[in-house]
């Protein structure tokens, strides 16, 4: 398949669509369950809808992608609501209830799932197609759904933005401004639970969670602001689905659910080093830099205190009478000497008028910040 | 009329955790005007018995009345500045905006703040002097800066009656002195100021009115009259002189 | 049932023990997701081994995969560590996309590699008996039951071994490393022994279904024990008990023996969770109603402890002014009525001295922060039994 076929075939560009439009409202809701300590739960929910997509189809006999829709936002939500239970009514964590319902749930689906592979009625194959994704089986309808679901998130999400900041910052605060925080809460989870549903026919139960998740941590790194963290995800969500979609289209035999869920891990990776505030490299950097200049500052304190009590501060020194002094290394000395503090004169060191101003005031401050 | 009304009334206030008493039928009247500190050993319900009156736990007995109202009524009268740990400073905001929060109360829901409440906010943060941090990502700011920009988020709410908990806790000497000023000063211009503390040393010099906790309330009253041997020993035990001399 | 059957549901009661034991600690320590990211991320490590030893019973693949499965513990503790994302988000980032690699690879040496998605998902317990290990052109039996057993009997002597160590690191850590067992040392030990375990159990029951045989018997056994080692048996005997509960099952549905042996643990866990005597949803809701009358009346004799104007003390009071309904009011004054806590003359309530003394003692209980309190003082004045 070339390139070009993206822009003239239809199927794929209805494909793309899809996946395009599902990456960004997951990164846009990702970002809430993130910053809300949800992470899991997206994970247990997507596992738990597994039932029901089996359910729905054993019951109504037919393979229709919105009645498999509805019957895995029921089960998803009848997960939801026994996790929280658990936590609240029994001494078990909630750690142990995410993975409680998720693999209990997921087993029960899988149990049915084999079930409805040996039954007679023809149709069954395809359901597999939940476990992992396949973003080919996408068609325009599902393009409609997913863009309406979006729009209407996208504009409860500007109408109550206000109050939602405010909930996920200071919940009990929120409260105590007279908000209703029951409501907010429900809201903003029903709207995660509905993009999690709307995506498993794209990524599948078992990874949907990281599609959440990974466009949200890495739009984090870059961002202090909340509003540009979310348009950040989006569009990293975007470009994870689209990319998934066009390396998984490309091969054969690949579902597109691993492909997004490593484009969008490839983002995370590259935010979690290389973003410029945050980012391990920088941050590396930085506290090197920092480190270096500290062992400057200590050697330099350290020749003042030599040098002030002779008359002459120029006077030459021996430079063995610094190896009693930690952190002294060639290095520091060469350092010093470039930056015009200290001149080396064969095996003996002396301070200039620089260097001598330099360290009175660096070593007046030190004294002060002692008191 | 609203003179008369005291700007904090509790009767019989009782809290329990999972039915595990905290507050014990607490009955507890907080003039207008005045500055109260809220004193206890820990785990005496100090900060159970300000989140009761602002309605985030609710109590298995008795009632508040803020002005005579239960609280839901007085929403806009009451400003709250939490505990600073209670929140998640990594979050994507900066100073200014959480001091804008404080406006989203009188605002209401979905209308969004404009020039109006940034002025305030803007305001609010240079009374607490930290206008220089207004676009300070707020995980880069001190304990002691995080305290004055929740105290900034209160001030806006311009309300009548502020309740803090533990606004000393882990900050430096000058801010604590920048926020007890403050403090007189809305305590002079007629609000109502109720301070979980715990430094019983700076009781007299902050605090003209008190109330001693220890799951029962013990006394309240002002500082001058009630502020002694026998109640901090009623509170604390008999090891209440450790606590003062530290 | 044919010695077929039988080592089928011997090799999955094996699987369910091997499990349960390291699950118990995991759920204790409140790391039970952690098992959920080690059983999908082993899967590269597995398709690897799989590719080297062309053997999914080999020990070298065993430990390869078990070696990712450490690797992703490191992997997620070193991201918590930056403070770049919450903890769990650090859990949630690493797995799925380890989990990816293996699909990836699976997928794209479909032809040369027999292992397929649904083994990977469901495990291949069905057909494991065909596996045979021969010793010198003898038949001794299935390999993976010889691989699980292995396993089995390495966690139970290092459980036996290090029990003391493993119940203080757990219950308390900060005693633990006083005491110089380091936390580190048990907490890696923990996390190899897992992994191990969930490598050996996935080649019967597959990547998800790993999970619910970990934690599911830990967790029901939980709801019914204090004791660990209570807890530890209860946990063991849920997981054999649902091995061959499921295998019948199976059978039965003509469905995944594993996604029925995950069906009966879910039936199992379900049960308990509504009916276990202390832990269950209606004990809970039956104490909590109980409760709810043993604090009111405290509060109610505290009350009159607290007042002594007559006011304060009418009957009518109890319903206007503490905030109660008219039929909690009801039953509080006539459970210290009955309890001769209090008298009543003229509408107006008083303490006796019974109710003096008790409400005394109550407080001073109270005050003092201890837990079992009010029961002591149930006890010691015969209460709540008329």
């Amino acid at each position: 398949m070339e390139l070009s076929d993206f822009f003239t075939n239809y199927t794929l560009r209805t494909i793309t669509l899809g996946t395009t439009v599902l990456g960004a409202i997951c990164g846009m809701l990702g970002s809430f369950a993130v910053l809300r300590k949800q992470s899991l739960l997206g994970d247990a929910i997507s596992h738990a809808s597994l039932p029901g997509i089996a359910l729905a189809f054993i019951l109504t006999g037919v393979k229709d992608a919105n009645l498999i829709l509805i019957g895995a936002l029921i089960s998803g939500l009848i997960g939801t609501f026994w996790i929280k239970g658990i936590v609240r009514r029994t001494r078990l964590k909630s750690d142990t209830a995410l993975g409680l319902i998720l693999s209990l749930f997921f087993g029960f689906g899988m149990l049915l799932l084999t079930f409805i592979q040996k039954m007679p009625n023809a149709n069954q194959a395809g359901l597999d197609k939940y476990l992992f994704g396949q973003a080919a089986t996408l068609v325009e309808q599902d393009v409609w759904v997913m863009a309406t679901v979006t729009g209407v998130s996208l504009i409860v999400l500007l109408l109550f933005w206000k109050e939602l900041k405010l909930l996920l910052f200071d919940a009990d605060y929120t409260k105590t401004l007279g908000f209703n925080t029951k409501f907010l809460d429900i809201l903003i989870t029903s709207f995660i639970v509905l993009a999690i549903v709307m995506g498993l026919q794209t990524v599948g139960v078992v990874l949907m969670s990281a599609m959440l998740l990974a466009p949200a941590a890495a739009a984090r790194q870059w961002t202090n602001s909340l509003g540009t963290m979310i348009i950040l995800a989006s569009i990293f969500g975007a470009f994870s689905g689209v990319f998934g979609t066009a390396i998984s289209a490309s091969q054969d035999n690949l579902s597109t659910g691993p492909v997004i869920v490593l484009v969008a891990a490839g983002f995370v990776l590259i935010s979690f080093v290389f973003s410029p505030s945050r980012g391990i490299l920088f941050r590396e950097l930085r506290f090197r830099q920092n480190r270096k200049e500290l062992h400057l500052k200590k050697t330099l304190t350290f020749m003042y205190r030599i040098v002030k009590n002779h008359d002459d501060i120029t006077h030459p020194h021996a430079i063995r009478i610094l190896n009693n002094f930690q952190g002294f290394t060639k290095k520091t000395l060469t350092k010093l000497e470039e930056q015009e503090l200290i001149k080396i004169a064969g095996n003996e060191w002396s301070m200039t008028h620089k260097g001598y101003d330099q360290a009175s005031t660096m070593y007046n401050e030190l004294g002060k910040s002692h008191d | 009329m609203k003179d008369q009304l005291p700007a904090i009334q509790i009767d019989d206030l009782t809290v329990a955790y999972d039915y595990k008493p905290v507050l014990w039928d607490i009955d507890l009247v907080v003039p207008e005007g005045v500055l109260m500190a809220i004193v206890g050993p820990n785990g005496a319900g100090k900060s159970t018995l300000i989140k009761s009156i602002l309605g985030i736990i609710k109590p298995i007995a008795g009632s508040v009345k803020v002005f005579g109202k239960p609280y839901k009524k007085q929403v806009d009268k009451v400003a709250y500045v939490p505990q600073k740990g209670s929140v998640d400073w990594d979050f994507p905001t900066v100073a200014l905006d959480v001091v804008m929060m404080g406006t989203y109360g009188s605002l209401g829901w979905i209308k969004r703040p404009g020039q109006k409440e940034k002025k305030a906010s803007l305001e609010a943060l240079e009374k607490v002097g930290m206008l220089e941090f207004k676009d300070r990502q707020i995980s880069q700011l001190s304990g002691g800066q995080q305290q004055r920009i929740f105290l900034a988020r209160a001030l806006v709410q311009n309300a009548s009656i502020y309740l803090m908990d533990e606004p000393f806790q882990g900050v430096d000497a000058t801010t604590e002195k920048a926020i007890i000023n403050i403090l007189k000063e809305l305590r002079k211009a007629g609000k109502t100021l109720i301070v979980v503390h715990h430094d019983l040393q700076t009781v007299p010099e902050y605090f003209d009115w008190v109330t001693f906790l220890n799951v029962k309330g013990i006394a309240s009253g002002k500082v001058k009259d009630i502020f002694n041997d026998d109640n901090l020993t009623k509170t604390y035990g008999i090891n209440y002189k450790v606590a003062v001399t530290q | 049932m044919t010695s077929i059957q039988v080592e089928i549901q011997l090799i999955a009661a094996l699987v369910a023990m091997a499990c349960a034991i390291p699950g118990t600690f995991l759920v204790l320590r409140k790391m039970a997701m952690i098992s959920d990211a080690i059983s999908h991320s082993i899967l590269p490590g597995i398709v690897l081994g799989f590719f080297i030893t062309q053997d999914l019973n080999s020990p070298l693949l065993i430990l390869l995969a078990a070696l990712t499965g450490v690797i992703t513990v490191v992997m997620v503790e070193f991201i918590q560590k930056t403070g770049l994302v919450k903890a769990d988000t650090a859990i949630g980032l690493v797995f799925p996309a380890l989990f990816s690699i293996g699909v990836i690879l699976i997928a794209k040496n479909a032809n040369d590699v027999h292992l397929d998605i649904d083994a990977v998902l469901l495990g291949e317990l069905a057909f494991a008996p065909f596996d045979r290990l021969e010793v010198g052109g003898t038949d001794i039996g299935p390999k993976s039951l010889w691989v699980i057993g292995t396993i089995l009997l390495i966690s139970i002597s290092l459980l036996i071994l290090f029990f003391k160590e493993l119940k203080l690191s757990t219950f308390d850590k900060g005693l633990a490393a006083t005491l110089g067992f380091s936390p580190m040392i048990l907490h890696y030990g923990l996390m190899t022994v897992s992994s191990v375990t969930i490598v050996g159990a996935f080649d019967a029951v597959g990547a998800v279904l790993v999970v619910a045989l970990v934690i599911a018997p830990a967790a029901t056994a939980y709801l019914l024990t204090n004791d660990l080692k209570k807890m530890l048996v209860l946990a063991c005997l849920f997981g054999v008990f649902s091995a061959i509960a499921g295998y019948w099952m199976a059978n039965l549905l003509d469905a995944s023996i594993a996604g029925s042996m995950t069906t009966v643990l879910g039936i199992l866990f379900f049960l308990v969770y509504l009916f276990a005597p202390q832990q269950g949803v209606f004990s809970v809701y039956f104490r909590e109603r109980q409760q709810r009358k043993e604090v009111s009346l405290l509060v109610f004799l505290l009350h009159l402890q607290n007042h002594s104007d007559s006011k304060e003390r009418h009957v009518n009071h109890l319903q206007d002014h503490i905030n109660w309904q008219k039929v909690q009011a009801r039953t509080v004054l006539d459970l210290a009525k009955r309890n001769n806590l209090i008298q009543i003359s003229n509408q107006i309530a008083s303490l006796t001295p019974k109710g003096e003394e008790f409400t005394q003692e109550a407080l001073r209980y109270i005050t003092t922060n201890k837990e079992t309190a009010i029961e002591e003082l149930k006890t010691k004045f015969f209460l709540f039994r008329g």
